[in-house]
């Protein structure tokens, strides 16, 4: 043992600088949030649950071409879809399994018409394993609540895309 | 008879004017622990029950009491339900001697300190019966440790404590105080003063030196087995003892009651308060050692406690005992 760890030994002097740096950190602004009433920042990007958006007259987004179907790598979605009397193909079922989904975000990417997207909410535990097997309804009601989030999420995540 | 009920009933009535501001200000300190442990962490620490999460131990407790109790079927059941009983028994009967102010002590004895000593090496006992009584490998391994630890960190102490009993000359805690009417012996035993809050980290098993419940290890050590109220009063036993030993320190060496100078605003402060700021200044002391240091390794623990601060003391003891008898100033007591 040299000389100088011998005095530092002696008279605790990493001790007196432990204790120091802990009376000064008590003095700092504490990392923690209160949770359910302070929330944290979350990026545009976010990739929490799904919906389904509508253009601004009230039609429907979703085209039915079943992209989002085929690259999803836990075979969440599930679409059924029929031509409409004006011609256009709209879908008459659109499942997302939310207990498979991994919340990788391709749905979104693949999407040609920015129809499915991935919110910011993260927030939507529920009680039951079927309220999680989300339909189109369900999706759609999603959609029409955080549309104005979204479309800002979107606007602000475009350059990047 | 009716003498005796009246005396019995008087000094019940005052056992439990101690007991009950003893064991709400265990759950007290218990939650300063944990907030002064959070803050250093820029955490938050316990906030929600009550203002500022000040009822979180009752609430902590509340649910201790509401807990199934279960006995291991191997166990020894009489010794382990014995086991918490004794810890918290121990720690609380301790308190007796303890002098808040003047006149302000449950049983003002003659050998205060032999007292004190006496019950808080009792205090192993708890535990031993607790690891033994489970009859499971961790606790029993936790035990050992503990009571390895605390006999091995009591003789130290010991010393110590006729240190400053040489400077004193009488056993009686008041007397000790008293004594400490123009100096305070944390001056001139500073390095006694360091040694014995090191080695009541050790006595009361708080890190750097919680061995027996290094979780790591041994799981939580000799409670690994309690659960329920028993646990609890396991816990309840060892912040007791912890505020003892904070109260024994307060006494031996910065000055028990007495003000930090004699002078007009300090001295119109009552002697309790000044104890109880003496006992939080040292709490505080022990909650911050909680959160900056790291475990010590057991042969560095007994290391610590044979090789250093035995002899360290010894030394001192002498040092001291030299010193009065050269100058004269050996205590001219009543004995």
């Amino acid at each position: 043992m040299n000389l100088s760890r011998l005095f530092k030994t002696i008279f605790l002097l990493e001790f007196i600088s432990g204790l120091y740096m802990a009376i000064k950190q008590i003095f700092k602004k504490s990392k923690t949030i209160n949770y359910p009433f302070e929330k944290g920042p979350i990026s545009p990007r976010m990739r929490g649950e799904h919906a389904l958006r509508r253009y601004p007259n009230g039609e429907e987004r979703c085209i039915a071409c079943k992209l989002c179907e085929a690259v999803c790598p836990a075979q969440a979605i599930t679409i059924e879809s029929t031509e409409r009397s004006d011609g256009s193909r709209k879908t008459t079922r659109y499942d997302i399994d939310m207990l498979k989904c991994i919340y990788c975000g391709l749905c979104q990417e693949s999407c040609p018409v920015e129809a499915i997207v991935q919110g910011p909410n993260f927030e939507f535990a529920t009680e039951t394993r079927e309220e999680l097997y989300y339909n189109k309804k369900k999706l759609l009601e999603n959609g029409d609540r955080w549309e104005s989030v979204l479309a800002k999420n979107i606007k602000l995540d475009k350059p990047y895309r | 008879m009716i003498e005796y009920l009246q005396f019995l009933g008087q000094e019940v009535y005052k056992i439990f004017f101690l007991l009950i501001p003893i064991l709400v200000s265990v759950a007290m300190i218990v939650w300063l622990d944990r907030r002064v442990w959070g803050l250093v962490q820029k955490r938050k620490g316990p906030n929600v029950v009550g203002p500022f999460g000040l009822f979180q131990t009752l609430a902590d407790a509340l649910k201790y009491i509401f807990k199934e109790i279960i006995i291991p079927a191997s166990a020894n059941k009489t010794v382990f339900i014995l086991a918490p009983i004794v810890t918290m028994t121990l720690a609380l009967v301790a308190w007796a001697v303890i002098p808040m102010s003047e006149d302000l002590v449950l049983s003002d004895i003659n050998v205060g300190v032999l007292y004190l000593f006496a019950v808080s090496s009792l205090g192993v006992y708890g535990i031993i019966m607790g690891g033994w009584a489970s009859n499971s490998k961790y606790p029993f391994l936790g035990a050992i440790r503990s009571a390895a630890q605390m006999v091995s960190y009591e003789v130290s102490i010991g010393i110590i404590i006729i240190n400053v009993l040489l400077c004193v000359g009488s056993l009686n805690l008041k007397d000790i105080v008293i004594a400490q009417k123009e100096l305070w012996y944390v001056v001139p035993l500073f390095p006694m003063f360091v040694i014995f809050f090191i080695s009541a980290l050790a006595e009361t098993n708080r890190p750097p030196f919680d061995l027996p419940e290094a979780e790591a290890e041994l799981v939580a050590g000799y409670q690994t087995e309690y659960s329920g109220m028993m646990y609890a009063m396991f816990w309840l036993g060892e912040y007791a003892n912890i505020l003892l030993m904070c109260a024994m320190g307060s006494i031996l060496f910065l000055g028990g009651w007495l003000p930090i100078i004699n002078i007009y605003p300090l001295n119109i402060v009552p002697s309790p308060i000044w104890m109880i700021l003496k006992i939080l200044f040292l709490f505080l002391l022990f909650a911050l050692v909680k959160a900056i240091v790291p475990r010590y390794r057991y042969d560095q623990l007994m290391r610590l406690g044979w090789k250093v601060f035995l002899p360290f003391s010894l030394v001192y003891l002498v040092l001291t005992a030299s010193f009065l008898f050269y100058f004269d100033k050996l205590p001219k007591g009543n004995f």
